[in-house]
């Protein structure tokens, strides 16, 4: 095993970028080096994971060819690639092999901007994977780029997968890992190095290795039974976290830790409670007067901000996770809700029935200051900051359609992303390239389904759940 | 709402509650719990059917509103003087929202539906300790339709008995 400072230099002599350029939609271009890629292969390496890679040495040497595609426009031809089946030398190794190529075909396939090309179309069959690839085998059936890759069953009863990402055209290795982890956490293997080519690929992080935090509803409109659910990011490993017995609404991941903040009617009280993904220890965030709703960590997972309602108002207050101790944030005769920070702490983007309708309004953090930022036609609601800043998404209501949409937090650029009869509560993926959101659909038997597009408003697919499904919240990065 | 509008104008706010109920159990599927069945039966004085067939148990709202409607005063009157007839019985009243708006602002809404609702039984000399709120939003739809005659009977007040009641 190769030392972090030799990984480092490996990696920088040796990777160039096939690459898919993201042209920020209002932004210059910012693409992020090679540094971006090592950095968190660090901080991976450092956290309590199952999982450690290592980089392989490449075989060619640096070419300057670069793949470039421009998404300014939002649709954006998707990369052809080919994922042949990881080879395996045991009958379970070449099990773990196959589904973890379609995991890793699946994961990118959904971003929209990669077309896995099908299996029986390849030419060249790997028998070993310190082959070196036949790059015109690849060229002929118009793959840019192929991934590579062994699962080894380790003698510790672990699963170890090694891979490599080659540029078909530069004839070269682009990136190569290895993952070795728990048979328990095998699926993570997969989305590891789908968010490994995504990043060497578009420059930008992925975000399969996530997981999604949501309230599963079953039975009939006027008796809907709501838990607390999680699942991985593609709708795998489907766990509950509350029996049903309690209403349960608006979960929201911490950006920092394994903790949840979510809004339950337990003990007949509807309070604003925090639940430890690991411990699975529930606790109220404090006991107040009247009812406690709509929570959302800050970006420091350290103090959550929510609304309290006193009467006929609800007003934002910020509460110290240490201390406990709450600050009143505004002071409205008012409905002050939805609220959500800025990456970088300093504002609060929030809803208020204040003029009369639902607006957006950002104020600074300690409250001061509060400017209204939504001027179109209708209603406009849950605002949530992107996690790169640059933009805030939210529902609108205007002539009877409920509307996904993203604006910059100056209220400029407003851009639909999906309008209909009901869409309602967006999350942000943690790159910022992907909203997430539930849409109900009508009738009496009607019930909502999660969905996500990208901030372009292409690429709009439903996510796989067992039942009726509402209120997603992306985690960050697993890690 | 239009419909309830013009049968009260034609009636001059004779209407009963029950009336009101029972129409809305004709106009579209609705399943909430303690409704009428036959407003000839009779119910025990200060029970909990006493007050649902004769006295009205719920009041309804203007979109985006949480403003007592004249008739809603006029069942909320009568509630207060069912309730200054029977001392011990304790109750919460449930703020609700209908379906066309988003979660959060809705259960904010329909607290405040169940403020107003709560402030003017205040007002009518109804303890404070004998009353708690709680607010639903759009969570516990009774009228499941996908149209306005649903959705003005989800935008409501409902005042639950939660004990005192006499059996029956």
């Amino acid at each position: 095993m190769l030392g972090l400072k030799q990984m480092f230099n490996m990696k920088c002599n040796n990777i160039r970028y096939l690459k898919i350029r993201f042209q920020a939609l209002w932004e210059p271009e910012t693409f992020k080096g090679s540094y971006g890629v090592i950095k968190r292969y660090f901080s991976n390496l450092a956290a309590p994971l199952l999982v450690l890679l290592v980089v392989f040495a490449t075989f060619s040497q640096p070419a300057n060819a670069l793949l470039e595609i421009d998404v300014t426009q939002g649709r954006v031809k998707p990369l052809p690639i080919a994922i042949p089946d990881f080879l395996g030398s045991n009958e379970s190794a070449i099990k773990y092999g196959h589904d973890i190529a379609g995991i890793i075909g699946n994961d990118l396939l959904s971003s929209g901007l990669f077309q896995p090309l099908p299996q029986n179309s390849y030419i060249e069959q790997f028998s070993s994977f310190s082959q070196q690839p036949r790059f015109g085998d690849w060229r002929t059936i118009q793959a840019q780029a192929l991934v590579t890759g062994q699962i080894v069953m380790q003698p510790d009863g672990r699963v170890r997968a090694e891979f490599r990402l080659w540029d078909v055209f530069a004839q070269q290795q682009m990136t190569g890992l290895q993952f070795v982890t728990t048979p328990k956490n095998w699926r993570r293997i997969g989305h590891l190095i789908s968010d490994t080519i995504y990043k060497a690929l578009t420059g930008e992080d992925g975000y399969f290795d996530t997981r999604i935090v949501f309230i599963s509803e079953k039975g009939p409109k006027n008796k809907r039974i709501k838990r607390l659910a999680i699942m991985d990011q593609d709708g795998f490993n489907l766990r509950y976290l509350t029996n049903g017995r309690s209403l349960v609404l608006t979960p929201r991941f911490s950006p920092t830790r394994q903790e949840i903040t979510y809004m339950s009617y337990a003990g007949g009280k509807p309070r604003v409670y925090l639940f430890n993904l690991q411990t699975g220890q529930r606790e109220t965030v404090g006991v107040f007067p009247n009812m406690s709703f709509s929570p959302r960590f800050g970006p420091s997972g350290r103090r959550v901000i929510m609304s309290l309602q006193n009467g006929a108002n609800s007003n934002i207050y910020m509460l110290d996770l240490q201390t406990r101790g709450t600050r009143q944030l505004t002071n409205t005769n008012a409905i002050d809700t939805a609220p959500s920070f800025s990456p970088d702490g300093r504002n609060i983007v929030f809803e208020s029935d204040r003029e009369g309708h639902q607006q957006i309004y950002v104020m600074s953090s300690n409250g001061s200051n509060p400017r209204r930022i939504s001027f179109g036609k209708g209603r406009y609601s849950t605002p949530v900051w992107s996690p790169r800043g640059d933009l805030i998404a939210f529902t609108k209501m205007s002539k009877g359609r409920f509307s996904i949409g993203v604006m910059r937090p100056d209220g400029s650029g407003e851009r639909i992303l999906t309008s209909g009869y009901h869409n309602e509560g967006p999350t942000w993926a943690p790159n910022g390239r992907v909203v997430m959101f539930f849409r109900e659909s009508r009738g009496a038997n009607g019930g909502p389904k999660l969905y996500s597009v990208d901030i372009t408003g292409y690429n709009e697919r439903q996510i796989k759940t067992p039942g009726f499904a509402s209120d997603p919240a992306w985690s960050p990065l697993l890690n | 709402m239009g419909l309830n509008k013009m049968m009260n104008r034609r009636t001059g706010l004779k209407l009963t509650a029950a009336f009101l109920a029972a129409l809305t159990i004709a106009g579209c599927s609705s399943n909430d719990k303690p409704q009428v069945a036959n407003p000839q039966q009779t119910a025990t004085p200060g029970s909990e059917r006493d007050f649902i067939l004769n006295v009205g148990d719920r009041v309804h709202f203007i979109v985006d509103q949480s403003t007592l409607t004249p008739q809603a005063m006029d069942i909320l009157r009568k509630q207060a003087a069912w309730l200054r007839q029977y001392p011990n019985v304790t109750i919460q009243i449930e703020g609700h929202a209908d379906e066309r708006g988003t979660r959060e602002y809705n259960i904010a809404l329909s607290a405040r539906r169940a403020t107003s609702t709560h402030r003017f039984l205040l007002a009518q000399g109804i303890a404070g300790s004998r009353m708690s709120t709680i607010a639903y939003g759009k969570e516990r739809p009774v009228a499941l339709c996908d149209a306005e005659n649903c959705w003005n009977q989800n935008r409501r007040a409902v005042t639950v008995i939660t004990g005192g009641a006499v059996p029956g």
